[in-house]
């Protein structure tokens, strides 16, 4: 089973970041990210840049509405993530529990969706499509 | 099952392979060191409810472990070099000093797997040593009763301890036999899973992912083995395809009949990326290197037909060459009917059959059915598809072949 680590973080922990050594940042996570890949779960990772760099997209209104960031509000943004293949949600916990994080940050734990996860909706229209979507997809890969 | 006993199970998941290494370094005893891991795995159980879970798992599990190791050898008046240089250790405080040497994690492995053991006893003790599974976990993945699995691996340790097998990494010129040793012990763990041999389900993905997990470990620890590459290159090509190997029934679906839309892309990418690391060693392609670029093909093309069928067909020469089977040559006639058609396969499938090759297996029986349905022999296919379905061991697989048979018009 797959587990998504999502990295949030609050203003503490953007202000803690700016005060940190990033070289001794990037030893940690590296250090990290190693362990995870010496013991063969991480399959999937990336981090994300700065806030102000991105934006986002409001739905509610009439039409979507697009706020530039650092969006003034936000009490969590988030910053990145790893995605790992354990055994058990304990074990995902137990990873989550290592990553080199400071104050203000957390880390939501979510179970990555599998096909069981839809087997009731097998014959479901759009399932259906969704896979003539990813089979196109799949072409366009084999020829790249 | 309580939240400790899970908590801790996955405490030894992540840090039992670490904490045995560690210990054996020390003991110069697997087995010992094993004994000694599972007394602290008992005591954690005991002490972490009220304690919690320590910041640094591994480190306390070690440190438990090794006071249990200096009680045990004290009250044994065996104070050797080895307890003096763990009693001086344990003074100076291991807490952050714990892992063991990358060397550890390897003499670790190539005991599992030492040779002087059975290939059922290498299975279990890998799982148990080096995957961090429980007993009971590795119980339900090979379909037996826990006692079974407990016993194999207090005799695994015990035919280690009679045949003094050193906590050691192999000498040089034994060094590629052990290698192949161990990568054979995680590729039939692999193929148990991917094809069960036995029993209700077609496959027993649990197992095979176990596999894989133990093949990239693997791949870390001997980054310089274009085989150790190769394999886990091939176990992730396979895996790719776990989705679609069975229908919402629990039914095989073959290769052919796949829906490729559900085949796990990233994981074609780790399979693909893994080749590319065996052939940057430069050292040439071995079996397992060989049976990852075939999936390679398989992978890469989006149909049946646009399958580069005469690569396969060369893929499956070459591995003839380097590791000549029944198998492969029969896995090599099916890619031939692909590329240049049934006749010339059949001809290659009943030298197999005349050599005696195979003999008891549906395999052949089953290819060579396919092969005369398409040539329009239908009677005949009929009657091999028949026998194949005989001589499955698998039910589902059963079924497969009997439908074929009952489909066949004509």
């Amino acid at each position: 089973m797959k587990y998504m680590l999502i990295m949030r973080g609050n203003d503490d922990a953007v202000a803690a970041y700016q005060e940190l050594d990033f070289e001794a940042v990037i030893n940690a996570m590296g250090a990290y990210n190693e362990s995870m890949i010496d013991a063969g779960v991480l399959v999937a990772g990336e981090g994300l840049t700065d806030a102000k760099d991105g934006f986002v997209v409001e739905f509610g209104g009439e039409t979507p509405v697009v706020t530039d960031g650092p969006y003034g509000e936000t009490h969590e943004l988030f910053n990145g993530f790893w995605m790992i293949e354990v055994s058990s949600r304990e074990e995902a916990a137990e990873w989550a529990r290592r990553a080199p994080l400071g104050v203000g940050s957390k880390l939501e734990v979510r179970r990555v969706t599998d096909e069981s996860d839809f087997a009731d909706y097998a014959d479901n229209e759009y399932i259906q499509k969704e896979k003539g979507w990813r089979e196109e997809e799949a072409k366009r890969a084999a020829k790249a | 099952m309580t939240d400790i006993r899970r908590t801790v199970d996955a405490v030894w998941r992540i840090d039992g392979a670490r904490v045995v290494a560690t210990l054996a370094r020390y003991t110069g005893d697997l087995g010992e060191a094993e004994d000694l891991a599972q007394e602290a795995v008992a005591e954690a159980l005991e002490s972490w409810p009220s304690s919690g879970v320590p910041a640094n798992p591994g480190a306390w599990l070690t440190a438990v472990a090794k006071r249990r190791a200096i009680d045990g050898w004290r009250r044994r008046e065996k104070l050797t070099e080895r307890y003096r240089l763990l009693a001086n250790e344990q003074e100076d405080g291991i807490a952050d000093e714990w892992q063991p040497i990358a060397d550890d994690m390897l003499r670790l492995v190539f005991t599992a797997c030492h040779p002087v053991l059975a290939r059922e006893a290498q299975l279990a003790l890998t799982l148990r040593v080096v995957g961090g599974l429980t007993t009971e976990e590795i119980a339900r993945l090979f379909l037996v009763p826990v006692a079974t699995i407990q016993q194999r691996i207090v005799r695994a340790k015990k035919t280690l301890r009679a045949a003094s097998v050193p906590f050691e990494l192999p000498d040089p010129q034994e060094w590629p036999a052990r290698v192949g040793t161990v990568l054979g012990v995680v590729y039939l763990m692999f193929t148990e899973g991917y094809a069960a041999t036995s029993g209700e389900r077609w496959m027993r993905p649990e197992l095979a992912e176990e596999a894989l997990r133990l093949a990239r470990v693997l791949a870390r620890l001997l980054p310089r083995e274009p085989e150790a590459q190769g394999l886990v290159a091939l176990l992730e090509l396979q895996a790719s395809r776990f989705a679609a190997r069975t229908d919402r029934a629990g039914n095989p679906v073959l290769l052919t009949d796949q829906d490729r839309s559900r085949w796990d892309r990233a994981q074609i990418a780790r399979g693909r990326a893994a080749l590319e690391r065996c052939d940057a060693l430069g050292r040439g392609r071995g079996a397992y290197a060989l049976q990852a670029a075939i999936a390679e093909c398989h992978a890469v093309a989006p149909s049946v037909e646009a399958t580069d069928w005469e690569r396969i067909v060369l893929l499956y020469e070459a591995l003839g060459r380097i590791a000549p089977s029944p198998v492969v040559e029969l896995n090599r006639a099916v890619a031939v009917a692909m590329a240049t058609g049934p006749a010339t396969a059949l001809a290659i499938v009943d030298k197999l059959g005349s050599e005696g090759a195979l003999r008891g297996s549906y395999l052949l029986p089953s290819v060579r059915g396919e092969l005369l349905a398409r040539l329009g022999r239908t009677d005949e296919a009929r009657s091999e598809l028949t026998t194949a379905a005989g001589l499955a061991a698998n039910d589902r697989e059963r079924a497969v072949l009997l439908a074929k048979a009952a489909n066949l018009v004509g």
